[in-house]
């Protein structure tokens, strides 16, 4: 445990914005332009022997000015160690693709693309994988809505199934249950601890 | 005459095909009989359950995770209730951990025998199917008992299970895996030496550890080729390190090593049942931290702090301190994770769902070219394929 972060540090830890333990795991945070070379150094890396990609995906934070965090699970099986590395990326950034590196990113490269269109370089086939033909919008992103834009129905006077613009018969309500006392963050209505101003803006 | 230029063909495989699993289209380009590329067109079971997790509660979002691989309800729930206990950091009673471990593994078998039937039936042989789903029946059958609903558990919950196994159902599970060793023997003899069975999987799809390990393949396809990585066994979750089972392998990495592996994990999964059985100990179900776990009905008739509890629990439910956590257990068909990023609310910010299927059927081009058509059926069937998880 101690070799492999000692071993990982000395390996990479140039190229890395940060090292870090969270929870028992390790989490490396890694600039956008240097992803595939430290994806490249701990695969090639006897002792550490980062062998798989288990998993590659993102998260979204639409109001950080580098929108997202494109994150990639890492296992070491010789070691019996995770590791996570971190990358930030913006709207418009593309994101260079680790498929040379490791084949299992190539499913998951596409579904982050279509998820929340975020481009890779270098892939060969970045189409969209789990929305349908033809479909418009990133559906994880924050500001993309539950319901979507589109619905699609089988029309029996045009014989085939058509796409229209989502109704709903009844307005879609997000149960806000969030307690005023824990983990809130704007101010409510009637909330008497907020100034006189506050309230009037609110 | 001089040489005739074929043009390639495309075929079309599905999305109605009964050997697609479910929904797969298949779009394969022929050289006669022969696979040149794979394309799989996935995404028509997708239901966008990421999405809909981060607009749930946590408790609201358990459900959803009997709907991804709906052949091993429990599985799944177990990562998503491991991955909130850790983040919020409650300790799981003995009993509920016993409880668990022998649900997944029931959840276990329940996955091998609907896989291994149905990889006979894709490749010809019927009789697996018929039988096995007898099997299956019964396994659900204690699913009911537990959690009162065959597939659709949400019976794991944060901070244990739901609710206490009614009297007498482990002495009737412990009876049904006295019964089962006899039923993988007849299977066994239906299929292991069946020179048919062998002629359509033996060197069929096959991968070298390192291949297997580059294309994101875990579980049962990666212990095929030889590799002894069980999640069980090298990071062991609530008491499977009290457990006493071995880790089968194969060694060839074909479609009948994956057959092969399945088989003796079945019996595997039987002893850790027993085991689980014999060494569980009496106690609570679910820890008794009335922040996260809600309050036993009786409670609440008398107790005016525990019916806010639970109305409190139902309504808001509860917050997970802010953080992320990468969480994976040995589902039957693999590694299942679920990286979860909390906000310090009661929803998720985001549950990254990491399906094991996912990344087989990404592999499905790479075993599948140069071999003939009639294999990419084997190999489909042989990896383990349910799209509730690979479309999420």
């Amino acid at each position: 445990m101690n070799d492999f972060h000692d071993r990982l540090t000395k390996l990479v830890g140039h190229q890395c914005q940060a090292i870090e333990m969270k929870g028992g795991e390790l989490v490396l945070h890694v600039a956008l332009a240097d992803i595939v070379s430290v994806l490249k150094a701990v695969r090639d890396d006897t002792e550490l022997a980062v062998t798989q990609l288990s998993d590659l995906t993102a998260v979204d934070f639409p109001e950080r000015p580098e929108r997202f965090d494109v994150v990639y699970q890492m296992l070491s099986v010789n070691n019996n160690m995770r590791l996570r590395i971190i990358t930030r990326a913006d709207e418009g950034d593309i994101v260079p693709s680790v498929i040379g590196l490791f084949r299992s990113a190539d499913w998951a490269e596409r579904e982050v693309w279509d998820m929340f269109g975020i481009y890779f370089s270098g892939h060969p086939d970045m189409r969209r994988l789990l929305t349908d033909y033809g479909f418009e919008g990133h559906p994880l992103r924050k500001d993309f809505p539950l319901t979507g834009y589109v619905e699609v129905r089988y029309s029996d006077t045009e014989r085939r199934v058509v796409y229209e613009p989502v109704h709903l018969n009844q307005e879609y309500r997000d149960f806000d249950f969030l307690s005023p006392w824990e983990g809130m963050q704007l101010p409510q209505v009637g909330d008497d601890s907020d100034t006189d101003e506050e309230q009037a803006g609110a | 005459m001089g040489e005739m230029q074929i043009r390639p063909l495309t075929l079309n495989f599905g999305p109605q095909h009964p050997a697609a699993h479910g929904v797969l289209r298949l779009v394969l380009e022929m050289d006669g009989e022969i696979i040149e590329r794979a394309d799989p067109h996935v995404g028509l079971l997708h239901r966008g359950t990421e999405k809909l997790i981060e607009h749930k509660t946590y408790l609201q979002a358990l459900p959803y995770f009997d709907r991804l691989d709906y052949v091993s309800p429990m599985n799944q729930e177990h990562a998503w209730a491991l991955a909130i206990e850790k983040a919020v950091g409650i300790e799981v009673p003995k009993r509920a951990q016993h409880i668990r471990v022998l649900y997944c593994e029931i959840g276990r078998i329940l996955n091998h025998l609907l896989n291994l039937t149905t990889f006979a039936i894709d490749v010809g042989a019927m009789t697996p199917l018929l039988w096995g789903f007898e099997e299956r029946e019964k396994l659900m059958e204690f699913y009911e008992r537990a959690s009162g609903a065959r597939l659709h558990a949400a019976y794991f919950r944060p901070g244990g299970v739901h609710q206490d196994l009614p009297d007498g159902l482990t002495d009737d599970i412990l009876a049904w895996t006295e019964t089962f060793p006899d039923f993988i023997g007849d299977l066994e003899t239906l299929l292991t030496d069946n020179r048919i069975f062998k002629q359509r999987t033996v060197d069929i799809g096959v991968m070298t550890t390192e291949e297997a390990l580059d294309l994101g393949m875990t579980g049962p396809c990666l212990r095929s080729t030889g590799l002894a990585w069980d999640l069980r066994k090298s990071q062991p979750y609530d008491c499977y390190d009290e457990m006493d089972f071995d880790i089968p392998i194969g060694t060839t990495g074909d479609c009948y090593a994956r057959y092969l592996v399945r088989v003796e994990e079945m019996r595997q999964s039987l002893r850790i049942m027993r085991q689980a059985i014999e060494t569980m100990p009496d106690g609570p179900v679910l820890a008794e931290n009335n922040k996260v776990t809600p309050p036993r009905r009786a409670d609440m008739k008398h107790s005016m702090e525990a019916l806010i509890h639970h109305f409190k629990l139902y309504t808001e439910g509860f917050h997970v301190p802010e953080g992320e956590s990468y969480t994976a257990v040995e589902a039957p068909k693999g590694e299942f994770g679920v990286y979860l990023v909390s906000d310090g609310t009661n929803k998720p910010y985001r549950a990254r769902l990491r399906a094991p299927g996912f990344f087989f059927m990404a592999a499905v081009d790479y075993l599948s070219r140069g071999h003939m058509l009639a294999d990419s059926v084997a190999i489909i069937g042989s990896l383990d394929i349910v799209f509730g998880e690979i479309d999420r």
